[in-house]
Parts: C-alpha cells; structure tokens; sequence
C-alpha cells in the first residue's frame, strides 16, 4: 500500500501523459503479483466494493472527530476522502505493518456493510494519511487521476517491453488482478487465451491521406467516412460484446446492438443513429449530434431506444464463423462482408457502400460535392491489405473533408495546462449578432486550444497579455480586436451556449490580424451551415 | 472601572490600543504602529512612527524606502506607549525579527501574537509563550486537516527528487521574506552545498538575511545565465512566478512549491504544482491548540485565518474565546 499511495500521489501532481506513464510503468515492473494487477484495475476504476458506500468514509470519522470541526474541513477541503485521510486519528501504538494491495482488497471484498465500519478501520490505522487516501480512494472506486483504460494499457506494454496490439487483444476477458496477463508480459508464458469470452480485437486505423500523393484507385478501394464513433461487434455464438475505438465495453449503452447479432463474427463499423441527415440513399442516420444524446451512459431508456434507435454501417469483418479473415486480403473480406450482411439484422446493420471512382481526380470531385451529406470524408484501402493492428503505413488512409471556416473575434483567453502553463493557449471566439456598427454584439461561439505553430502561439500570448480588458481567475478578457480565421468540421444547434451554437473540432486556422474585427462573421452566417 | 479590556478594540483594520492612540499591524497609515512582523499583510508603510524590532524595521526600510520614524526595539525590551501601556517584543518565531506583542494597562496583560510557529527555524529564534489574560492569536492553518510534517522530511524529498531527476531544474516558490531563506538554510543543513539560483526578486531579502548574519552559503542570480547551466540545479522564486514566462527560461523545470496549503492535493494541483513542500511558517493545528493550552490564557482572540474551527475547539475545550474580524490578512502564498 506505501508503494502504491507513492504511486497515487505522484499521478497526482503528473501533468504530462508521458510522465503518468512512467510512473505506471515504473510501479508495475517494481511491484509483486497480486499487488500490481489489484492497483491497475483500481487506477483504471475497476474495483467496485459493495459494503463500502460514499456515507461510510464520513459516518466512520463522524463516530470519530467532532462533527462540526469534520464539516468544516470537509468544506475546506473539498473531498471526504481527503479530509478522512488527514483528520484519521492515529492510534497510540500502530496495530500491525501497512497492509499490501492484495491483503486491502482481500479485507475490502469480505466486509459487509455490518462489519465495514470496524474493518476499514483497523485497516487505516495501520497506514499514515497517504496511505489512508491511497486506500480510501481505493475503496470508494472513486480515483479521478485521469487514467483510461488505453493509458492503463500503454504503460503495461512500456513496462514490460511488449506491443500494445497484444496487451488490448489479451486484455479482454482478464480479470483483476490479471495474473495470467502479468506472467505473460513480464514472464514470457503463453497469452492468456480467451476462447470463451467476446473478445475484442484491436482496430486497423488508418493515416491521414497526403493527397498529392493521389493514389492509384487501381491498388486503393474507396469508400465513406461516416460520421458516428466506430465500433467492434464481437460475437462468439453466446455471447455479443459491443466495444468503442479505445477498447470500451459499452453493450449497455447501446443493447439493441449486441442483441442484434447472434452468428459468430467480429464486425467493424461505425456506430449511427436512424436519421435523415446522412446518407439517406442507403438508409438515414442522424448526425453526430443525435448520437450523443446516446453516448456515455450505463443504461438506456425505452424512450432513448425508440427516440434514437441505433444501428452499425459495417466496413470490415474480422472473424466469421470461427476463421480468423485478419490475414486476408481487403478484397477477400469485402466479400466476406458482403456475403455475411443479408444475415443479420437489416434494423441494425447495414454494408458501407464502397465509392464507385475510377480515378483519383474522380474520388476528389465526388468528396467535393459530399460536403451537404456532411460525411466525414472518405477512406482509401489498399486491397491487398490484411487487417493489422494500429495504423500500417501505405494501407489505409483517411482523406477528411475540407473543414469550414469561419472569421471570429477573440474574446477571452485562459492559460493551458503542463508546457503550455505559462501560455495563454485556450481561446474562446464569438461572431456578431448583427452590424457591430447598428449595435451587433459579439457572442461566443466556441473555444479552440490548437491548430497553432509554436510561433503562433508565442503572438497570441503576447497579445492576450498586451490587450487585457478584464480578469475573471485564470481568464482574461481581451479587447476583441483581433480576428481568428476559426476551421471546424461541422457544426450544430445547441441549447447551452448563449449563441445557440456548438462547433465540432474547431481549431485556431489562421490569425487574421489584417482583418478589422467588425467584418468577422455573423451569427446567421453560421447558423446557416448547421446541418442537423 | 472600564469593562476588562476595553482599552484594546479591534477595529476592521487593525487593532487598536485605545489610551496609546496606537495600533497594531494596522491596514492604514496611522500616526503610531507596532508592527509584529515585516509582511506586507501586517507591516505596511506611511505610519507617522513604526515601532518594530531592529529587523523588522529593516525589512520594512528595504521594501518601502526610507526609515523615517522607525523606532527599533530589542526582543524583551519594555518600552512605554501613552495612556500608561508598556509594550514588550517577544520572539514569535514566525520570519526573521518576528514578535509577539504584549500590552500592558491598568493590571491586565494582552499578547498579540501576529503571525507565529513553534517548529525550531534557523532564521529566527523560537517563540516564546509569554502567560496573559487574553492571548490574541492568529488561524491561518486553523483546521485540524493541517498538521505540518517535519521540514526535515520535506527537504528530504526535494533532494531526492533532484537526484532523480539530473536533466531538470529544481524550481521552488517560496514567499520572499522568510520562507525563501529558511528553506535555504534547511537545505544548508542538510548538506546541500552547491550554489542555489534566485529570481530577481529574491536577492535583496536574501541579502538583508545574510546582512543579519543568517548563514545561507553561495547564491547566483539566474538572470543572464544559459538556461543548459541550471539543469541540475536548485532555483527559488516567487510563487507568482511559478508558471509564469520568467519560468520559461528554465531548462524543463520541476516546479516544487513549499507552502503550508501544500497538505491539501487540490490546492497543489490549482498550483499545477509537481511537488508539494508542505513547509510553513504558520503554526499548524496542533500547535495552535498546543500554545493555547500552554498559555492557558483567561480569553483567546482570534484575528485571522480559519477561526470557525479554532473557535469550536476553544467551546468543545471551554475556553472563552472570539474570532475578531479583521480584514486584509491572508497569506495565499505562505
């Protein structure tokens, strides 16, 4: 426990990705089995103890300190936990070393919620107030140190000297505290097998297109980019398993899905709601916008289900009926594919129609004219291509539509965080709510921390400092002088930002300090590209 | 009779030794001070006459110019105020010529104790608990959630974490006036003996230290040194500089801050603050209540800090105390 409160401390304070997996990796090569796995699922919220409840921790020091002097440092503080560790009071003699890892998750699965309160007791008087954190947060399930579930899985690849490919294919159906996936990584036995699970198999992804390279359309196919979030449908004959980019179980956010398929396979494809916003020649889906009503939660309503009903435009075909179809050829599962389709489901699945160009100056006019179908842009796969982890270069590329652009006007600015802390680097731009001249107003329209140079972001620095009107905290508010030539990939109506506005990937294109600020863009102007 | 102690009033700006036509730490120039201690929350400049200890006063010269009307006091002199109150400088142990105040009139004894600690502090000497009928005392880390660790402790780790780390700077905020030097001489102590770098702003106070015969060893300047001659080394700035664009000069900084709000992980992290000293020059809980119960004074006062918590302590302890609500005297740095 001593070494993994170091541990929770020091990810505390990190500010740098690389830092964060360092130090996970650094812990996971120095510490013993079982300690090491029961602290990976806990940094990765993985462990979920049922006697233990968020009014535990404060009924257990309120037995314990004053009730008053508890409020007012939990007000101070600002986390029960913390204020637990700090206000625990240490006994006269410790009753025994610090417990590890195992033995603290061994005591917490036992407990009851009638022996919870003695039992985490006697575990925190063996530890000082660091190691009290360490395990109440621990216990509570409740980490909030910013480790995903894929930063988990890089760390474990970097220590252990292993492909991050393998560790996200293994991965699946381990339990903690992952033994079989530590003495694979760090003792060179056999992969844990997972036969019996749906598993989930890592994403081919794709590089971003060069397109004077203009690829030869003989050797490349061509098909849409669809606006959703890409999804894996895994199905080993029992069980179906639905899985974001990033590895993710998500079949309860989306059960209409991992119901829908009921053969053996593994699917690929992007996950979209039933609208009439793209592609309605092949069957609508709703724009992005749609499906985020549905993203992010642990159980979905009727009402959700029938409101937003989603379905899978499938790209690729990993595993059907037992065969692996990973080495074959892109052409060979593209008929697999389209063998397999008229198979399931026509409600929640559909083919990815492939782009029907003979030439790359062809694909360029028919991705120009998709602007209105608000598509993504359009993929190139080699044909020969075997499905490969991770992104392989010369197979497959994304070529993404041209962003919109729009002039807006810098309002206030924040500072960034980690190298960029000293930098005021976060923007937040606004357009005119009509003729600044005949009393238009500016509203913000979004806020944008990248598409800069380093030189860039030296200038605007300056110039937020040079132009400061207003300080609200870490927030200044500039002068609104200076124009932002804004690119974003799409925008859409929404109800929470004052302009009734909410811009998808915007990015700093250009500083347009040539522009005089009342000719930057209206508001109607960009309500007008809304296409939901 | 006057009620007990009605020649003492606490005003919004300081308080107020009523037949002196004095004040102590006001906010506001006035035409006669006693000054505890040379912060810029307690001593401030424009006062008609200052009196301070010998120290004070020279750190309040360096900051706001000229001495005029200083008048130095030694730790256990006894010197006579109008209105028959005699005033006695006893060491706080707070920042170097730190002092308590005790007020003598009409048979009743006050200790005002502006700013103070009890851990040992190369830089100053120890307070002294001096027995009156009010205790007149300050909250700053009046929550039983701080409890400072051991600076030895503390230092430790930011040794370490220079060792570990021999391609980064070592950069530390520390509060100019006291908090710098004593983290100084901490690491003298320990053994460090390598020169330590100052921000600009560091430089006279650590001067006017050394001037007062506390021992710091080498300092530099960073200004106008290659960014590559720092890796490795320990450089002591202003908290405000921190994550500002003086910071950007340093070779991929370490950014430590020694601070008593260091305890608590969410103010560290609005520091974007990589390590946290938790090193101050405030007593703590335990200390705080210690010296109460020490001094074992008739009524406590409190000026300043989190006085909710102390003042719950005092009713669950049943002392007589109050909070007394004086402005303008936090320490978000210290």
């Amino acid at each position: 426990m001593i070494a993994f409160a170091a541990l929770v401390d020091a990810l505390v304070y990190s500010r740098s990705r690389n830092g964060k997996l360092a130090l996970i990796a650094d812990y996971l090569r120095a510490t013993p089995d079982p300690d090491r796995g029961w602290a990976l699922a806990a940094l990765t919220d993985g462990l979920d103890f049922p006697a233990v409840k968020a009014s535990t921790v404060r009924n257990l020091l309120m037995d314990r300190v004053d009730p008053v002097l508890f409020q007012l440092s939990r007000d101070y503080v600002g986390d029960t936990a913390e204020t637990a560790s700090l206000l625990w009071p240490e006994p006269a003699t410790i009753p025994g070393p610090p417990p590890t890892v195992g033995e603290a998750v061994a005591a917490l699965s036992a407990m009851t919620r009638a022996s919870v309160q003695q039992g985490l007791a006697a575990l925190l008087d063996r530890l000082d107030a660091n190691g009290r954190y360490a395990l109440l947060k621990l216990a509570t399930g409740a980490m909030r140190l910013g480790i995903s579930a894929r930063l988990a899985k890089v760390a474990f690849a970097q220590a252990f000297g292993v492909s991050v490919e393998d560790v996200e294919e293994y991965w699946h159906g381990q339990v903690p505290p992952y033994l079989p996936l530590f003495d694979w990584a760090a003792n060179g036995a056999p992969p844990p097998s997972g036969e019996d699970l749906p598993l989930f198999r890592p994403f081919m992804l794709a590089h971003p297109l060069d397109p004077a390279a203009e690829p030869d359309l003989a050797d490349y196919a061509a098909e849409w980019k669809w606006d959703g979030i890409r999804v894996q449908v895994s199905c080993n004959g029992v069980e179906t398993r639905v899985y974001s980019r990033s590895g993710d179980d998500i079949s309860a956010t989306f059960p209409e899905i991992a119901a829908a398929l009921t053969i053996p396979a593994v699917l690929d494809g992007e996950l979209l709601v039933r609208g009439s916003y793209q592609g309605a020649a092949e069957g609508g889906a709703a724009s992005f916008n749609a499906l985020q009503q549905r993203l992010g939660r642990k159980s979905v309503s009727k009402a959700m289900l029938a409101d937003y009903p989603a379905f899978v435009r499938l790209y690729d075909v990993l595993i059907a009926e037992g065969e692996d179809l990973r080495p074959l050829a892109w052409e060979r599962r593209r008929m697999a594919l389209e063998g397999l389709v008229p198979r399931l489901d026509p409600d929640r699945f559909d083919l990815s129609a492939l782009i029907p160009a003979r030439t790359f100056a062809e694909l360029a006019e028919v991705r120009a004219a998709a602007r209105d179908a608000a598509i993504e842009g359009v993929m190139l796969k080699r044909r020969d291509s075997p499905y490969g982890a991770g992104r392989r270069t010369g197979l497959w590329y994304k070529w993404k539509r041209d962003p919109l652009l729009a002039d807006c006007v810098l309002m206030y600015a924040q500072r960034g965080s980690g190298k960029r802390s000293s930098f005021y680097s976060d923007f937040t731009f606004g357009c005119w709510t009509g003729d600044p001249d005949q009393g238009g107003e500016l509203l913000p329209v979004g806020k944008a921390y990248f598409g800069f140079t380093d030189e860039e972001l030296k200038w605007l620095d300056r110039h937020v400092r040079q132009h400061t009107v207003n300080r609200f905290g870490p927030v200044r508010e500039t002068d609104r002088s200076l124009v932002l030539e804004v690119a974003f990939d799409s925008i859409h109506a929404s109800k929470r930002h004052k302009s009734g506005l909410a811009m998808r990937f915007p990015r700093i294109h250009r500083i347009r300090s040539d522009k005089p600020a009342h000719e930057a863009d209206r508001i109607e102007t960009l309500r007008a590209l809304i296409a939901d | 009779m006057a009620a007990p102690f009605s020649w003492l009033r606490p005003e919004a700006h300081g308080l107020y030794i009523v037949p002196a036509d004095a004040w102590i730490d006001p906010a506001r120039p006035v035409d006669l001070a006693l000054i505890t201690h040379g912060h810029a929350d307690h001593a401030r400049g424009g006062h008609g006459r200052t009196v301070a200890t010998a120290a004070t006063l020279a750190i309040m010269a360096l900051r706001y110019g000229t001495g005029e009307g200083a008048v130095p006091v030694d730790y256990g002199e006894s010197i006579p105020l109008p209105g028959g109150v005699r005033a006695t400088f006893v060491p706080a142990g707070h920042v170097l010529g730190s002092a308590q105040i005790l007020l003598e009139h009409a048979g009743e004894r006050v200790v005002v104790t502006g700013d103070y600690k009890r851990r040992p502090d190369p830089t100053c000497p120890p307070f002294e608990p001096v027995p009156c009928d009010v205790f007149v005392t300050e909250a700053t880390f009046g929550l039983p959630v701080f409890r400072h660790p051991p600076i030895e402790q503390e230092i430790t780790r930011l040794l370490a974490a220079r060792d570990e780390h021999p391609g980064r700077c070592l950069l530390v905020g520390a509060y100019a006036l006291g908090k710098a030097q004593r983290v100084i001489a901490e690491l003298r102590r320990a053994g460090h003996g390598e020169p330590i770098y100052l921000h600009g702003a560091m430089e006279r106070m650590c001067r006017l230290y050394q001037d007062w015969g506390i021992a710091l060893g080498e300092l530099r300047p960073v200004a106008g040194l290659p960014p590559a001659a720092l890796a490795g080394q320990i450089v002591v700035c202003p908290p405000s500089a921190l994550n500002d664009r003086w910071s950007r000069r340093l070779p991929d900084p370490l950014t430590a801050m020694a601070s008593g709000w260091m305890r608590v992980r969410q103010r560290a992290r609005q520091r974007q603050v990589e390590l946290p000293l938790i090193i101050s020059d405030h007593a703590d809980w335990d200390e705080l209540t210690g010296t109460i119960t020490e001094v074992d004074p008739g009524e406590t006062w409190i000026t300043h800090g989190r006085e909710d918590a102390l003042l719950r302590w005092c009713e669950l302890t049943q002392r007589k105390a109050r909070a007394l609500a004086l402005v303008g005297y936090e320490d978000e740095d210290d």
